[in-house]
């Protein structure tokens, strides 16, 4: 490979996708993959990981569209939420004929 | 191992859509829990012929994209590739089964896929002409998958319920295949001045091929003339959006449906066959 032909790989966005098991559930993030635009993303993803019945639906986006919490605000961000144990629905008594809780 | 029933989906449901497919999910018996007895009044000879042809194509076919393996311009495009032969073989499978029992010979799909000459071979040419560069792998998909996809809506009514019910399993599978390689051929196309090139070229190499496409047999008993049309249709709306031209060529010498075929068939087989052949008594 000379520099005048440089892998596409290098130019693909990353995306990242996100399938949904089956209706009523949420999709899930299950991984990424390259690919040159959005149509293409979905049909990689449909190859890399739908191959088991895995999905009903695919959402993909591309990866440097996400906003994400950085390591450095975990502290302001997760730290404060750990001590509010009343924060918990654990405090209630459940009567014993309420079902489905 | 003979764990051929217990392989539901991963979700523990089993919806038939179609109401007709209710079996595939042998690892032993690709026809495992159908009737597979020959309905009164169908030739079983004739049957095995038109499914032995079919599988031919899907054999070979699948084989060329496996090629893809190690050697697709992508991770992800590899993958694809070799989903969709997989879905080839799998066709395959199902018809050398069917083909099998239709002759009453009771042969296995490892008898016609390894133990089986070139000679033998009913495929057409187009499915066993080299992989060439991505563009005339992707330009001769959309072809092979747009025909095939023609020729099994068809077969959809065939008097053999299997048939039938293969031909109608296949249908969503060709339906994908077809739409990837349009989706490549009209990225090829709207290109690059490389890639338009490219595709152009693929497509020259291509067209000679189509002719052998749609030469009636007398075992395949669909109408022709309307595969063509609609196959045409398909194809020259996909180049249409690509800026690709299809080239108005002569006809190469067809003859792969007697056995007549190009030096590559041969090569490709060879390969294929290696171990099985080196070890007929091997089992995987």
């Amino acid at each position: 490979m000379t520099d005048a032909t440089p892998r596409t790989s290098a130019q693909w966005p990353l995306y990242e996708v996100f399938v949904r098991g089956k209706r009523g559930l949420n999709h899930v993030h299950v991984g990424s993959l390259h690919a040159a635009d959005e149509r293409m993303a979905l049909t990689h993803a449909r190859d890399l990981y739908t191959r088991r019945n895995e999905g009903v639906s695919i959402w993909v986006v591309r990866s440097d569209l996400i906003t994400a919490s950085t390591p450095d605000e975990r502290d302001p961000f997760f730290a404060p939420s750990g001590d509010k144990v009343y924060r918990h629905p654990t405090f209630y008594d459940i009567p014993a004929d309420v079902p489905h809780i | 191992m003979h764990d051929d029933h217990v392989h539901p989906s991963p979700s523990g449901e089993h919806v038939e859509a179609d109401g007709q497919w209710a079996f595939g999910t042998g690892f032993e018996d690709p026809l495992y829990g159908a009737d597979t007895t020959v309905p009164d009044g169908i030739d079983g000879a004739e049957l095995a012929s038109c499914c032995v042809l079919l599988a031919d194509d899907a054999l070979i076919a699948a084989q060329r994209l496996a090629q893809w393996c190690t050697n697709a311009p992508e991770l992800e495009e590899e993958l694809a590739l070799a989903n969709i032969g997989l879905d080839l073989l799998g066709q395959a499978r199902h018809l050398y089964a069917r083909a099998g029992r239709a002759d009453g010979t009771g042969r296995g799909e490892d008898a016609y896929a390894y133990f089986r000459d070139p000679a033998e071979f009913r495929n057409v040419r187009l499915v066993e002409l080299p992989n060439g560069d991505y563009a005339f792998s992707v330009v001769r998909l959309l072809v092979f998958a747009t025909w095939r996809l023609e020729l099994f809506t068809r077969l959809t009514d065939t008097p053999d319920p299997v048939l039938a019910a293969i031909a109608s399993k296949s249908i969503k599978e060709l339906d994908y295949h077809r739409s990837y390689a349009a989706q490549w051929v009209v990225r090829l196309g709207d290109g690059t001045a490389e890639s338009r090139l490219r595709a152009q070229r693929a497509l020259d190499e291509v067209a000679p091929h189509l002719g052998e496409l749609f030469t009636p047999h007398e075992h395949l008993r669909v109408d022709v003339a309307s595969v063509r049309a609609e196959t045409t249709a398909i194809v020259s709306r996909v180049l249409d959006t690509a800026g690709l031209v299809l080239p108005i060529t002569e006809s190469a010498t067809g003859g792969g449906r007697d056995g007549l075929h190009t030096e590559h068939l041969p090569a490709l087989l060879a390969e294929l066959q290696s171990v099985a052949r080196a070890d007929p008594q091997a089992t995987w």
